[in-house]
């Protein structure tokens, strides 16, 4: 019996952490970290599949850029990109809806999610090919 | 003092006492285990999302008494999507939503506990995090206010200044004047990482006067008005 009720623990275990993951689902092991915090800081407006359709755009005048667009974000250039996330929408004449994201994240953590980005919409330039 | 008055202190003292133990620890043993009491040694990103409800430890600088005593008996969501909205988020057309039924109740007390833990809440004070009298009420422009919340400074992407109208992966602030004190939104405000490092809201390097307006507007909303 208590065999059981542990295996059944077991299998409960793996069905919760599986079911957290599903939304972020990133396979590739490099980008698993970047992935989290893009979870965490940009998925509420950019959207749990980063479609520009997050939680709080039904309260957005401006609609976030949406990281799956290939076409859209292969026209982004990096550095844009970079100092958008570092020092929000305004610093690149872009809506200050876009907010600056230097108080959470370190200069390389900038790199590696405009890195991320070029993986999520498979229009990529990364640091060393920009 | 007259003996008699001295006694009465004595007594009023004695009966303080054990009341602020009892519920310095009612809070620990009951609320403890899902509220951060203490300012966490070593925040990280993976704290925010194993923890089961909003830090306390600067709760006596944060809360209203009288918001505390009322919400603590009956309390109603104030973040949409609970503690982390990620857990209640789901992906969807024309937007993601949060199962708002799924957001677990928060456990009730009673008006003898309420109070009793709404004190040992006002102990706990912050380790000076905010700034005492920051927020000078005078002349503060409650229009201009509104605007830089609502348009200019972006707030409204994450919280609620009405019901129904904002975002919600941040607290609602529509009760924003009767739950927290001014000098509290002025310092979260301007500086959310002191609070908590890694909180998905950032530093917008707000101007002292954006700061004020903004403070008197959310310091003027009431539910129910
Ligand atoms: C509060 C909502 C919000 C959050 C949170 C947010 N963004 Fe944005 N983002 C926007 C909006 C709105 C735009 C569109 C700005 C425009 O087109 O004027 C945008 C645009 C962008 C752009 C395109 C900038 C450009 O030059 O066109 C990038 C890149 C971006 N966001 C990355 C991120 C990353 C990375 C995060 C997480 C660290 C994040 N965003 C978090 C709202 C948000
Ligand atoms: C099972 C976990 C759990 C327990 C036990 C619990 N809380 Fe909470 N508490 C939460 C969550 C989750 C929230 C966030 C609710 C919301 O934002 O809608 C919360 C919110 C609060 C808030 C508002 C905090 C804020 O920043 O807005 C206060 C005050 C509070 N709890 C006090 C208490 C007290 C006092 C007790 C003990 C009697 C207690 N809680 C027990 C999970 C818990
Ligand atoms: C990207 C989303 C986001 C933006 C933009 C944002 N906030 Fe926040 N805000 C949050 C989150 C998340 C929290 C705290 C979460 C928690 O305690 O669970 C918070 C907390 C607060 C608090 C403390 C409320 C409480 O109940 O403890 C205040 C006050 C506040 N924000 C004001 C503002 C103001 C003013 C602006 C605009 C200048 C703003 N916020 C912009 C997400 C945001």
């Amino acid at each position: 019996m208590i065999r059981i009720s542990l295996a059944l623990g077991a299998i409960a275990a793996v069905a919760v952490v599986f079911a957290a993951q599903a939304a972020s689902a990133e396979d590739d092991p490099k980008f698993k970290d970047t992935a989290r915090l893009y979870d965490t800081y940009c998925a509420q407006c950019h959207g749990l599949n980063r479609n520009g359709k997050g939680v709080n755009t039904v309260g957005l005048s401006v609609q976030p850029r949406d990281h799956s667009d290939a076409a859209a974000m292969a026209s982004l250039p990096r550095d844009q990109m970079v100092r958008a996330i570092r020092d929000g929408g305004a610093s690149v004449n872009k809506s200050a809806l876009m907010p600056p994201w230097s108080s959470v994240f370190t200069d390389a953590q900038i790199e590696q999610m405009a890195d991320y980005l070029g993986h999520v919409c498979k229009c990529g330039k990364t640091n060393q090919e920009k | 003092m007259r003996p008699a008055a001295i006694l009465a202190a004595a007594l009023s003292l004695f009966a303080a006492g054990p009341a602020a133990a009892q519920g310095a620890a009612d809070l620990k043993g009951q609320c403890g285990g899902c509220h951060a009491l203490e300012k966490p040694a070593d925040p990280t990103v993976a704290r925010l999302w194993s923890r089961k409800g909003p830090d306390l430890w600067y709760a006596g600088a944060k809360f209203n008494r009288d918001w505390l005593v009322a919400w603590l008996q009956k309390p109603t969501p104030i973040r949409p999507g609970g503690v982390l909205w990620f857990a209640h988020a789901k992906a969807g057309e024309p937007r993601d939503t949060l199962d708002t039924a799924g957001v677990p109740p928060h456990p009730a007390v009673d008006a003898a506990a309420a109070a009793r833990l709404a004190d040992a809440l006002m102990a706990l004070k912050g380790d000076g995090v905010v700034a005492p009298g920051a927020f000078k009420a005078e002349g503060a422009n409650l229009t201009m206010g509104k605007m830089a919340f609502s348009k200019l400074r972006g707030c409204v992407a994450c919280h609620q200044e009405k019901p129904g109208e904002g975002g919600l992966s941040g607290p609602r602030l529509y009760d924003g004047g009767q739950r927290l004190q001014p000098d509290y939104v002025l310092a979260y405000t301007k500086d959310p990482q002191a609070f908590d490092r890694f909180v998905w809201m950032p530093r917008l390097g707000l101007s002292e006067p954006d700061l004020q307006r903004i403070t008197a507007y959310i310091a003027s909303l009431k539910a129910g008005q």
